[in-house]
């Protein structure tokens, strides 16, 4: 799967060297598994009118660790401020932000659509088929496909097959994983060995201090 | 006494294992903690609470308020002057409701607190049910954390990691919503555990020592080094080290207002207040400076006025445990992230001796400006029309800056924390962040629980004592000294000295009557008197500090006077006007 920018949702995918320019970033939150906690890091996007594109929560390989993923078109300075705020929650543990050209992103999308007209129809199989669809419900009535991608894949299809009788079109939350470095992982074992510790993990932004700034 | 025998029954801490309610777990903790005083308000869903207190009454005082705002602001005026955590109760939808205004305040002002608040029972959330609010939910954006309790079990657990929230790290409110059936409902309780830990919480960042000698070079190479401190220094308890650190090379040191009384009115280092009505020298400095180091303060915009030329000539050193402070505002050169108690001394050993006896001059010259423009007219007034500065003058003299001087919102504010002297640390209460009218009062009561041995000041505008003068109540039943100078410019006067200088003295709606203030307070059995000329000034505010108990002195001051100097708003601090 290609990874860059996305082209609808980020027309400024050659800013990278323009810091007040907004792009779209991902945020990823690995959290205490809480109730209460979605609602106060959706208040921290609201309180600055910030919309989220996307937002995924889901448990992760450990126990009684969430993860958010959540998208937003912003300007890096308000996202590395916001950042830092997120991870001040008291059940956050840790937050990062990354520009697209960081992560591996998917988005799963499912199409409902008219079981005789996708048998009659082979027009529509070649659709399938270029797009990379799976089948995942067959009946007489409906059938049911699947693909996974960037927005624009799943969109592609999407328009695709609307001429066709589209009954229901869904779409997920992106959810994404850092390219280099070795990912997250590593940080959640190691805050799950340390427990109950009181080692500090290192503020991120605070580590490349030296290189964005110089005395 | 009746009440004994439940409370023996109720002595868990010798016994392994004892049968609780929850409420009675909850007043256990407490007690673990440390805690004796809880002002609050009762109501059917925190009723078993109040049913367990009344068997703790002889350990646990509890303070009735006469509005749960009173009843916050009185916390928050405790844990201000005592350095404890701030606790208060009260019942569920509008009890819980009316805390909010002081749970903002306190988050702004990072002050610790517990506020505990009951809930309708478990099996009616959601349902529309009698006074139940989403206390949650409504209170997330403006606490440190907040949880909600539907089992009493868990009652010990949260209430330790409560506490441990509260008061580490910056501090900040915590609420705990406690269901009715958590309340009622009895467990095997084991004993409260103190909590020091939490997986996901790192309030005490370990300390860089790069970035300590970074900001030691850049201080050691500084012509014009200016320290601006703020209230990290009290909460930190780092009086002593600051005070280490500013003079061990003379540095000239200004406070935000919740900084005030860190380090004495009377220091040499101390060069006055920063802000929209600080002092013009630290004001016109900051612009002139060459490496500002900002210890334990937040750039509020009502210290930094624009931004984009605030201090832009300088390196900043900015020393803050919340790492989140650290370019939120200002871009800083070098951040140290850290308890300033432990980063401070840290820096001071790199220090090496400088004399910056010249830069200091340049701001005791401009201080002569202020002195001879603003200050001496406004402390000796020429006409016969009292000034708020020269009743705080007289307080002065009067107090010789040991008392704990709490202020509400407004001029008078402004005023008080301009001219009044402060000998000693977390003297100075006021409701910086939000700027919260009514807290005053209030706070003051609560301030004096914190520090019962210390004179207590409650100086209002006539304006915001009315929003919650009802606590005069409070004082009459429970007998707290508190001490309410009411400063009468018979207008909302700071927001009339806005439309003065800004909406071309179209007065809308600043005008404001107040009733016979006096006569209200003996209403509430609290001696008082009212005064309308500077001959009776002295005697009055003698009369109203030797009073044996609460007392309250209005004086009657100039209607239409305004505090200078002022950084109107979208100027630059140096732009700061003196008249
Ligand atoms: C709860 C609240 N409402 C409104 C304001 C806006 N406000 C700030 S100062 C002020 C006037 C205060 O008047 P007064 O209490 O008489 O004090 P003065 O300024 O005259 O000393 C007002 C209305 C506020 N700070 N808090």
């Amino acid at each position: 799967m290609k990874n860059q920018a996305s082209i609808k949702y980020a027309p400024a995918a050659d800013s990278s060297s323009a810091p007040h320019q907004k792009k779209e970033f991902t945020i990823s939150v690995f959290t205490e598994n809480q109730i209460g906690l979605l609602n106060r890091i959706a208040i921290m996007f609201s309180r600055r009118k910030i919309n989220v594109e996307s937002l995924n929560v889901s448990p992760t390989e450990i126990e009684g660790i969430s993860r958010f993923t959540i998208v937003i078109t912003e300007v890096e300075d308000v996202v590395s401020k916001l950042n830092r705020q997120i991870e001040k929650q008291v059940e956050v543990l840790k937050s990062y932000y990354n520009v697209n050209e960081d992560i591996v992103w998917q988005e799963l999308a499912m199409y409902k659509v008219p079981t005789n007209v996708i048998s009659e129809k082979a027009k529509v199989e070649r659709l399938l088929r270029e797009y990379g669809a799976q089948a995942v419900a067959i009946r007489s009535d409906y059938t049911v496909f699947e693909t996974v991608g960037h927005r624009e894949e799943t969109e592609g299809l999407l328009n695709a097959l609307a001429p066709y009788g589209l009954i229901e079109f869904v779409r997920s939350a992106r959810v994404a994983i850092i390219k280099d470095s070795e990912g997250f992982h590593a940080k959640l074992k190691e805050f799950e060995q340390h427990e109950p510790s009181q080692e500090v993990i290192e503020n991120e932004y605070l580590d490349k201090r030296d290189d964005v700034f110089t005395m | 006494m009746d009440t004994l025998d439940v409370k023996e029954a109720a002595a868990p801490q010798t016994e392994k294992s004892t049968t609780l309610n929850g409420s009675q777990a909850l007043l256990e903790g407490l007690l673990v903690e440390g805690v004796t005083t809880i002002f609050g308000y009762p109501g059917g869903a925190i009723m078993p609470i109040y049913d367990a207190l009344y068997d703790y009454h002889d350990k646990l005082e509890h303070i009735l308020v006469r509005h749960e705002q009173g009843g916050i602001h009185a916390a928050q005026g405790y844990a201000r002057s005592s350095g404890k955590v701030g606790v208060v109760f009260a019942t569920s939808g509008p009890g819980a409701t009316n805390l909010i205004t002081g749970i903002a305040d306190a988050m702004i002002d990072s002050t610790p607190l517990v506020c505990i608040t009951g809930q309708v029972f478990a099996h009616l959330l959601g349902t529309d049910a009698f006074q139940e609010t989403d206390v949650v939910n409504i209170t997330a954006p403006v606490t440190k954390w907040n949880y909600q309790v539907t089992d009493a079990t868990e009652i010990p657990g949260v209430l330790a990691k409560a506490f441990h929230i509260a008061r580490t790290g910056r501090p900040g409110p915590v609420l705990i919503d406690i269901t009715k059936n958590a309340q009622i409902q009895k467990f095997e309780y084991a004993g409260y555990e103190p909590c020091n830990h939490i997986r996901s919480y790192r309030p005490a960042p370990k300390v860089r020592k790069s970035y300590i000698e970074q900001a030691a070079r850049l201080i050691n190479e500084a012509k014009k080094p200016f320290v601006l401190f703020g209230q990290g220094v009290i909460l930190g308890e780092a009086e002593k080290e600051f005070k280490a650190f500013i003079e061990k090379t003379g540095l000239p040191a200004a406070w935000t207002i919740l900084g005030e009384s860190a380090i004495p009115s009377d220091h040499y280092l101390n060069v006055g207040m920063l802000g929209m009505h600080g002092n013009y020298a630290p004001n016109v400095l900051t612009n002139e400076c060459d490496v500002l180091i900002a210890v334990g303060m937040r750039f509020d915009d009502r210290v930094t006025g624009r931004l984009d030329k605030y201090a832009k000539q300088a390196k900043i050193v900015h020393l803050d445990i919340d790492p989140a402070e650290i370019d939120k505002n200002v871009q800083s050169t070098v951040p140290v992230w850290g308890d300033c108690k432990e980063t401070l001394p840290m820096i001071t050993a790199l220090l090496e001796e400088k004399d910056h006896r010249q830069w200091l001059a340049k701001f005791r010259e401009l201080e002569q400006q202020e002195i001879k423009e603003v200050i001496e007219p406004e402390l000796n007034p020429a006409g016969d029309v009292m000034s708020m500065g020269e009743v705080i003058k007289v307080l002065n003299e009067l107090t010789g800056g040991e008392a704990i001087i709490v202020t509400d919102v407004g001029q008078h504010q402004m005023v008080a924390c301009r001219y009044a002297d402060f000998k000693q640390s977390r003297s100075n209460i006021t409701s910086g962040g939000l700027g919260t009218m009514g807290f005053g009062l209030p706070a003051a009561i609560g301030a004096k629980y914190g520090a019962p041995d210390r004179t207590v000041v409650a100086i209002c505008g006539d304006g915001g004592l009315q929003m919650t003068i009802q606590e005069f109540g409070t004082i009459m039943q429970f007998g707290a000294d508190v001490k309410t100078l009411i400063l009468n410019n018979h207008f909302l006067g700071m927001v009339r000295q806005w439309q003065q200088l800004f909406n071309d003295k179209r007065y809308s709606f600043v005008n404001i009557t107040s009733p016979d203030f006096v006569k209200v307070a003996e209403g509430y059995g609290i001696a008082g008197r009212s005064i309308d000329q500077r001959a009776d000034l002295r005697t009055a505010l003698k009369e109203m500090l030797d009073h044996k108990g609460a007392y309250v002195l209005e004086v009657m001051v100039g209607k239409e006077n305004n505090v200078f100097p002022m950084v109107p708003q979208g100027c630059s601090v140096s732009e700061i006007r003196l008249k």
